[in-house]
């Protein structure tokens, strides 16, 4: 048994594990009613959000909750800065940039380094491996302070390109391992057939390994946006008004006076939007990512 | 470094002098492509340990910035005599501890649900991926805000609503952040990540070998005895990993406990009294201290866990 013959998620169990249902029915229909249950019971927050984001403020602070208050996009409103005056986008703007960015310089950074550690691997490669990922062990805290003073030192506090470094930095990892499981995936015969062909290397990395990595580039690119974008405390401890990531600017929503339930759900639903719909959208990719290649 | 292994093998080809240097050239090529990942890291993320290592040994606070002289062990004398910084490490094992477990075991029995063929289930699996794909921050400020909230939140709007039905108009509310501080968090946590431990152990139990399962079934194996002896030992591995990959994000958890509880009411977790110390109390040498020994704590688990991975991932290259 090897963990890289795992099929693709979703996929339905075919012939051989269908005939075992068939003999408990009433078990299985039990049972499948207890699995909608619970997956009622995990989403449902993120529909209280999504619902409390339509609502007025009026109607989002009543007790017992109004579920069928009119709907309002009153809240969207606000989150976009109706009344403050205060906008969002140059933090989506920031969160974009950084996350968009990082996640290509982590690409061009992690490809080649996975090909050094599967295709043509180094000597020790093994320990190469298990340093990178020792790094995603050390605590991101005890760090943090030299980062801060060194950024205070060149003047990058409160600079997008430099927090961009850090998810470049704190990926890096996690890209390494995923390359690598997937590049381990390339038939070898081919480039050794390639390059009795004399192809060269951009060629036979473009003509051979491309296409049978671009799963995995796409598994690591998901994964790597999801983290960069989701990054507070980095965010938090470097950035002020300026390079302000879209996580930052969330916390700094809730006020102490008023109500703000509606527009604070309004702005986590639209914050988490992109998180979602490419989650969603590439389910089997997340998979692949967050087992860092280890499930395909 | 590499010189020994490579006068071996040069010694095994036979041909001493220019095979080794061909060699050693081709070597270079090969970690060619390594180096930037490498230099890169090394740079970012061993560079700040070694000036958090220098700091710690440094009376450092940036609010007297004439007074940085050299400290000795004092900041770690303060930091292991701190009963802030001692709850801290305790709330950090009990919060890492609870919310990986719990979410394992949550998980597990979830995918073992949604392994079985039922109507909906690529719905059901769609739903309990979602919390997963909402942003931490955003989750922290819905579970606090629209979830928890004692006038207005869901869990006492429900209660309020089911008592009303019985006909009572005195229903308990409960202040659950106050009364629970560190469950609330818990919860909140355990609901992001056991859709994690599900997807990863869902994706263990499909690759079980159906056939060799169909067998101990007609031999007259009952469906327990498949669980303990055949799907527990293929999900061990599964389960390792979710657990490795869930105790490196849980254990440094910044957002949740910044956000439910602002760290208050004992449920300031290391990250989160390490950030105080230096950006509320700037103290810094203190503040570098608390990291080391954070370093030094992760480094005697992580060794552990890495002991764990690298047989899992030696099966994959045995391959």
């Amino acid at each position: 048994m090897s963990i890289t013959d795992v099929g693709p998620v979703p996929a339905t169990r075919t012939a051989s594990g269908e005939p075992r249902r068939v003999r408990r029915p009433r078990g299985g229909i039990l049972l499948g009613v207890v699995a909608w249950l619970v997956g009622i019971l995990f989403v449902l927050p993120v529909l209280w959000m999504l619902l409390t984001s339509f609502h007025s403020e009026q109607k989002a602070a009543t007790n017992p909750p109004s579920l069928f208050a009119p709907l309002t996009l009153q809240g969207y409103r606000e989150f976009f800065g109706s009344s403050s005056g205060v906008s969002p986008w140059p933090a989506l703007a920031n969160s974009l940039t950084a996350s968009v960015l990082s996640t290509i310089l982590v690409l061009l950074l992690a490809i080649p380094a996975a090909y050094a550690l599967s295709i043509r691997p180094v000597k020790k490669w093994t320990d190469v491996m298990f340093f990178f990922l020792s790094t995603k062990m050390m605590p991101v805290v005890a760090g943090l302070l030299p980062i801060y003073l060194f950024a205070q030192k060149i003047h990058a506090l409160d600079n997008i390109w430099f927090l961009l470094l850090l998810y470049t930095s704190m990926n890096l990892p996690i890209a390494v391992w995923m390359m690598r499981s997937f590049l381990a995936e390339v038939p070898v015969e081919m480039l050794e057939a390639a390059s009795v062909d004399g192809a060269g290397l951009i060629r036979t990395l473009r003509q051979i390994v491309a296409p049978v990595v671009a799963p995995g580039i796409a598994a690591t690119s998901l994964i790597c946006f999801i983290f960069s974008w989701n990054e507070l405390l980095f965010a938090r401890v470097l950035t002020a008004t300026f390079a302000e990531t879209a996580p930052v600017f969330l916390t700094g929503f809730v006020t102490s006076q008023g109500l703000f339930l509606a527009k604070v759900c309004a702005a986590a639903v639209a914050v988490s939007l992109p998180v979602l719909v490419a989650g969603f959208a590439a389910q089997d990719k997340l998979v692949q990512g967050l087992s860092l290649g280890a499930v395909k | 470094m590499s010189v020994a292994v490579e006068t071996r093998s040069s010694r095994a080809t036979g041909r001493p002098g220019r095979r080794n240097a061909l060699r050693s050239s081709g070597d270079w090529a090969r970690r060619a492509p390594l180096l930037p990942a490498l230099v890169f890291t090394i740079i970012v993320t061993q560079l700040p340990f070694i000036a958090t290592l220098v700091i710690s040994f440094m009376d450092w606070n940036a609010y007297y910035p004439n007074e940085r002289r050299f400290a000795g062990f004092a900041n770690f004398r303060r930091v292991i005599t701190d009963v802030n910084m001692r709850s801290a490490v305790v709330t950090t094992i009990i919060l890492t501890a609870s919310v990986v477990i719990v979410s394992l075991v949550l998980g597990l029995l979830i995918a073992l649900l949604l392994d079985r063929k039922f109507f909906g289930r690529g719905a059901v699996r769609t739903m309990m991926i979602a919390p997963f794909l909402v942003v931490p921050v955003a989750a922290a400020l819905v579970w606090k805000h629209a979830l928890y909230n004692p006038e207005y939140g869901l869990l006492n709007g429900v209660i309020t609503k089911i008592w009303s039905v019985f006909g009572s108009s005195n229903p308990p509310q409960r202040d659950w952040i106050t009364s629970n501080p560190l469950i609330s968090i818990e919860a909140a946590l355990i609901w992001q990540w056991t859709p994690f431990m599900m997807l990863i152990l869902l994706a263990g139990l499909q690759s079980r070998p159906l056939d060799v399962i169909e067998a101990a079934k007609i031999d007259g194996a009952s469906s327990m005895q498949i669980f303990w002896h055949m799907t527990m030992p293929h999900l061990r591995q599964y389960l390792e990993l979710g657990g490795l990959l869930g105790s490196i994000y849980v254990v440094q958890n910044f957002d949740a406990v910044f956000t439910i509880t602002s760290g208050g009411l004992g449920t300031a977790n290391l990250p989160y009294a390490i950030y105080q110390t230096f950006y509320n109390a700037h103290d810094y040498g203190r503040a570098s201290a608390a990291g080391v020994v954070v370093v030094i704590g992760t480094i005697l688990i992580a060794t552990l866990a890495l002991r764990t991975v690298s047989t899992l991932f030696r099966e994959e290259t045995a391959r």
